[in-house]
């Protein structure tokens, strides 16, 4: 417990921030090993959210899971943050088992869920309040990322000066602070308008590339999976099945305009076919 | 509230503040827009509608007052059933030391008796919050007595406890317990559960989650659980005076009933409606201490 928490604690300065293999090493890499949840409906029958799921995440990748409502998508971001227990199977992270919050997992949730009675700073190391690592040794950090998602003149108003867009930017950097090997984002864009999301992908893409940790992105869009994502994870209707495994090499940084590439609409056009013909979209 | 994202500074500028160039068309033809003078008469029409909105209030008041100032001697309505405001007027300076004396007597029932309902209202509805067996078991029975008014057990309480401070204290503690308690649960359980996942998922134990959040969480809707407590906490004192007392502001109406002094029975009830406004005003403050205002 000690050893990871001395690793996280490591500063993020902008002399390590250029240096990508240094950074690197705090990814972190998943196994899902035979991952059954089943919970009880109010009726008291079983719903089976998944069933004995494989999976494997490396070091680094930025993976999203796209699926319909109801595939399992959440459950599985609870059990990966080790909030709720698995019914059956193993997730390990490096090897090691999750089976409660890890300090090297932070959660971002599709509402910001950002505390109205803090101002924007203090929202940012409420983590590191809650770890008690520390406030003032992460103060610098913060500034840092609010000031990389262009907030840094934001970081002494109330959340509730800030608009929608913003204040996700606010729960990224809530998340980052805690400099976690693997960030879960539960459909963070969910709630924004269109534009602002496109500006949020390629906001988050640039953090990103800086930051350079394992993520794992829930998301309902298609083309927001196949732009952000080094692999793209197509999952069924309950109980969650892996229906496609589909590698995104395309090169970095994506710009807005790789939308029109052919090889982008390719990967588009082969995630939509197969939600085609396992029936979750119909045509005509 | 300032709506400044990105985007939007990204859109075109308004062709008024100089950034002609994305209208070339309009720029030819059609003279800039002149904001300032524009501002200058919103701002003009503004600041004379809440000065008269502010002051609405005590010109009504002072209207109503001096109406009935006319009207009591033009209908010749005797002072013993109602006097006139400068008759109370001259009553209040003419007893003041009366009327202070019995408002220290009754303000410190309530403080008494509010603090007391505060003292075990929070531990309460911490209990039921916290333990199902407190919530199934205790919950229920609260809100049943609750239906028991809680005036009608003040001669029964002057019975036990006789005519001091304690039988008034303990009429203000219960009239404002079960809104300390209700409010404090219903602010408690309001949390959403993704709020609670998102704080554990930061490693936070249940004492860290109630501090970090579920406290400031609830403190709108404890405040204003307060807020109604401490008004009921007066009417809860001054009716344990009613019942039995040797001072107090309940009191001194009685008196002043038995005395035919309507004057100074007016009087007593302005002084009563200070004390709730000063006791409501403190809380207010608090409240504006401790609560972000959405």
């Amino acid at each position: 417990m000690r050893s990871t928490a001395q690793l996280i604690l490591r500063p993020h300065n902008p002399a390590n921030s250029t240096n990508q293999a240094a950074i690197r090493a705090r990814a972190v890499s998943i196994a899902l090993d035979n991952v059954t949840k089943v919970y009880e409906s109010e009726s008291g029958d079983d719903i089976w959210a998944l069933d004995r799921l494989d999976l494997a995440i490396d070091f680094g990748q930025f993976v999203s899971i796209v699926g319909p409502s109801g595939c399992g998508k959440s459950t599985l971001l609870l059990m990966l943050a080790g909030l709720i227990p698995v019914t059956s199977g193993t997730i390990r992270l490096n090897g090691e088992a999750v089976t409660r919050p890890h300090p090297q997992i932070a959660v971002v949730f599709q509402r910001d869920l950002l505390l109205y009675w803090r101002r924007v700073l203090d929202n940012v190391l409420l983590p590191v309040e809650i770890r008690r690592w520390g406030r003032s040794k992460f103060v610098k950090q913060a500034e840092q990322l609010l000031e990389q998602v262009g907030l840094a003149e934001f970081s002494n108003k109330f959340v509730d000066e800030l608009s929608g867009g913003m204040r996700q930017r606010v729960a990224i950097c809530r998340a980052l602070v805690q400099n976690p090997g693997l960030l879960i984002m539960d459909e963070p864009f969910g709630a924004l308008d269109a534009l602002t999301r496109e500006q949020m992908n390629v906001d988050l893409q640039k953090l990103w590339l800086t930051v350079a940790n394992t993520v794992v992105f829930i998301t309902h869009s298609i083309d927001e999976a196949v732009f952000l994502s080094d692999r793209v994870l197509v999952m069924s209707p309950r109980p969650g099945r892996v229906l496609l495994d589909l590698q995104i090499d395309l090169p970095r940084p994506r710009k807005l305009s790789v939308k029109s590439d052919m090889r982008f609409v390719g990967f588009v056009d082969q995630i939509r076919r197969m939600f085609e013909a396992s029936g979750i979209l119909r045509g005509e | 509230m300032p709506d400044v994202d990105r985007i939007s500074s990204s859109c075109a500028p308004h062709p008024g503040s100089g950034g002609a160039e994305a209208q070339p068309v309009l720029k030819d033809t059609v003279p800039p827009v002149d904001l300032n003078e524009d501002r200058k008469r919103r701002r003009r029409q503004n600041r004379k509608w809440i000065v008269l909105e502010n002051a609405s209030p005590f010109l009504i008041s002072a209207l109503l007052l001096i109406l009935w100032q006319v009207i009591v001697p033009l209908a010749q309505v005797p002072q013993l059933i109602l006097p006139t405001p400068l008759e109370i007027i001259a009553k209040i300076g003419k007893s003041y030391p009366l009327l202070l004396a019995d408002t220290k007597v009754t303000l410190l029932e309530v403080l008494y008796g509010f603090v007391a309902a505060v003292a075990a209202g929070i531990p309460i509805a911490l209990c039921i919050f916290y333990s199902r067996i407190f919530a199934k078991s205790l919950y229920p029975i609260l809100v049943g007595l609750q239906t028991i008014p809680k005036v009608a057990l003040a001669p029964l309480l002057v019975m036990w406890f006789g005519f001091g401070l304690l039988p008034k204290v303990v009429i203000s503690f219960l009239i404002a317990f079960f809104p300390i308690v209700i409010t404090t649960v219903v602010g408690l359980s309001g949390l959403d559960r993704e709020m609670v996942y998102l704080v554990r998922s930061m490693g936070a134990n249940e004492f860290q989650t109630f501090i970090k959040i579920r406290l400031p969480a609830a403190l709108p809707s404890i405040f204003g659980g307060f807020k109604v407590a401490i008004a009921l906490s007066v009417v809860g004192a001054v009716i344990g005076e009613y019942i039995a007392a040797e001072s107090g502001l309940g009191y001194r109406q009685l008196t002043a009933n038995i005395q035919f002094d309507s004057a100074l029975n007016f009087a007593a009830l302005i002084f009563i409606a200070l004390c709730g406004v000063v006791t409501f005003a403190a809380i207010s403050g608090l409240e504006r201490v401790f609560v972000r205002q959405r």
